[in-house]
């Protein structure tokens, strides 16, 4: 665990290195504080409306930072042929997989406690209440997503040589997923076979990232989500995140190390 | 006693992209030992295949037959590079590190204790005289000190074999003579060296023996003192070979 630990940690230090991500980082938070903190009529509702556009902003940066970072770190190591001196020493390509993924896992993890930890500050201080385990539980399942994305993301860049062409893939697998995912089979009993089965093959095979996604729960003041639910909701992301990193290993344990 | 690398009938092919072209054999049937604490030089020509056997050894590339060993393990187990140091002929670090925190990310990876990891960067620090650049990130560095800073990293674990590709590539006078130092010390130690080198005068200078390759093949190998005849140099023996 030593090797992949290493490797994360040299992620990280790039991740604060780089200043596209400060870009991304810095306008977030002051959007996040300035609607949070913006004030109209008093009214209740608008808060909630609020809310929503925090979270939303949230969602959105996180997927950006999640897919960028995680998208370029194999191509990188190509293109810069950094990869050679690593693999010169006892690390596997597992080791090298595996430890970008932790790097940029909490990467993310770090963007989003900082999101979150404004976004509860300005909602509490709105709302005059602390739910905490409920944004424990959002957080959480949204860091879970962002496993699920860096895993997909990592996948794709042994799959495709092009950090570009990679992530605009995963933008559009990950966005359709969360639109369109819940509704797949539904649009399959519609269709004619041979598109009927295929997509009732993708309902069951793509993961369904709308279930990490508690964003409404949070806006309307929900109760907490069962912890049974949440832990198997844990664990379903957990499967997919061993499975893309397992196909990602796959492919990754042939692949040339010239960079194409 | 046992070879610290040992080649055995190595045979890579590559497929070529487009596939009228066939496969390029890269490599023909090589076989080769290296024993502990020697010198070794691999020369050739561009495209001679040194580069090829050198990705086998560290296992960036898998051979189409035969075996390749270091330290009596299979060179594509991680495990055979834990004694080993490799230069690379340019230098690729990630350039947003310094090199001390480089320093101590290949040491982390050979889980060398950290005291012993702190002890050792300042030595190779210092050794490389890069004392007034250690805080500064490599993409900073000129390349003779991006050189030093690879020379750095391939003896942050002591190594006992190390592992040279044309370690003197692109510097100047001195620091080829500092290279040339260095691999001396490290000779001197007891360690094996296995370097390519187009610099024939310097491979002669502190190479105990040789093997040149053209075309995949190996087509010479043996001391340098028997291959070099009292009024020859190594460069005229090598160009009779090539020339041949």
């Amino acid at each position: 665990m030593t090797t992949p630990l290493a490797i994360a940690g040299v992620v990280i230090r790039e991740f604060y290195r780089r200043k596209d991500f400060y870009v991304l980082f810095v306008m977030t938070a002051v959007l996040t504080v300035v609607l949070g903190s913006a004030s109209f009529f008093n009214d209740r509702s608008i808060a909630r409306y609020l809310k929503e556009v925090c979270l939303l902003l949230i969602w959105i940066s996180a997927l950006v930072i999640a897919v960028t970072t995680s998208a370029r770190q194999i191509p990188a190591e190509r293109e810069n042929r950094t990869i050679f001196p690593l693999l010169a020493k006892p690390v596997s390509r597992w080791d090298v997989l595996f430890g970008k993924f932790l790097g940029c896992w909490a990467a993310a993890g770090f963007a989003l406690v900082i999101f979150y930890t404004f976004f509860c500050a300005i909602s509490s201080m709105r709302e005059h209440s602390f739910p905490f385990l409920n944004y424990f539980q959002a957080l959480w399942l949204h860091w879970i997503f962002a496993g699920v994305v860096i895993s997909m993301a990592l996948l794709g860049s042994v799959v495709f040589a092009a950090p570009s062409s990679n992530s605009t893939i995963c933008f559009v697998v990950i966005i359709g997923i969360l639109l369109l995912g819940r509704h797949l089979n539904r649009i399959a009993l519609t269709e004619p076979p041979p598109i009927g089965f295929i997509l009732s093959l993708l309902y069951y095979i793509l993961p369904h990232l709308e279930f990490f996604d508690v964003r409404d729960l949070i806006i309307h003041d929900s109760p907490l989500i069962a912890w049974w639910a949440w832990a198997v909701a844990s664990l379903y992301g957990f499967f997919y995140i061993g499975a893309f990193l397992g196909l990602g290993w796959i492919r990754f344990r042939r692949l040339s190390l010239q960079a194409s | 006693m046992d070879p610290i690398l040992s080649i055995e009938n190595l045979r890579v092919e590559y497929r070529s992209a487009d596939s009228k072209q066939g496969s390029k054999l890269a490599v023909k049937n090589l076989t080769l030992r290296v024993q502990p604490g020697e010198v070794f030089g691999f020369l050739g020509p561009n495209g001679a295949g040194k580069t090829t056997t050198m990705n086998v050894l560290l296992g960036f590339v898998t051979p189409t037959a035969g075996s390749v060993r270091l330290f009596g393990i299979d060179a594509r187990d991680p495990q055979s590079r834990f004694r080993i140091g490799y230069l690379p002929e340019l230098t690729y670090y990630y350039r947003f590190l310094t090199i001390e925190e480089l320093l101590r990310f290949y040491a982390k990876i050979f889980k060398i204790p950290r005291a012993t990891a702190e002890k050792r960067i300042d030595d190779l620090i210092h050794m490389l005289e890069m004392d007034h650049a250690r805080t500064r990130q490599i993409k900073t560095y000129s390349k003779g000190m991006q050189q030093r800073a690879g020379l750095a990293q391939a003896l942050i674990n002591d190594p006992d074999l190390l592992i040279l590709d044309e370690p003197t590539s692109g510097l100047d006078p001195l620091g080829r003579m500092q290279v040339r130092g260095i691999i001396q010390r490290l000779k001197d130690q007891g360690k094996t060296v296995f370097f390519s080198s187009h610099e024939l005068g310097e491979v002669e200078s502190v190479c105990d023996r040789v093997a040149i390759m053209h075309q995949g093949e190996l087509k010479k190998e043996g001391r340098v003192a028997n291959l070099v005849g009292a009024n020859q140099s190594l460069e005229q023996v090598f160009l009779s070979i090539i020339a041949a």
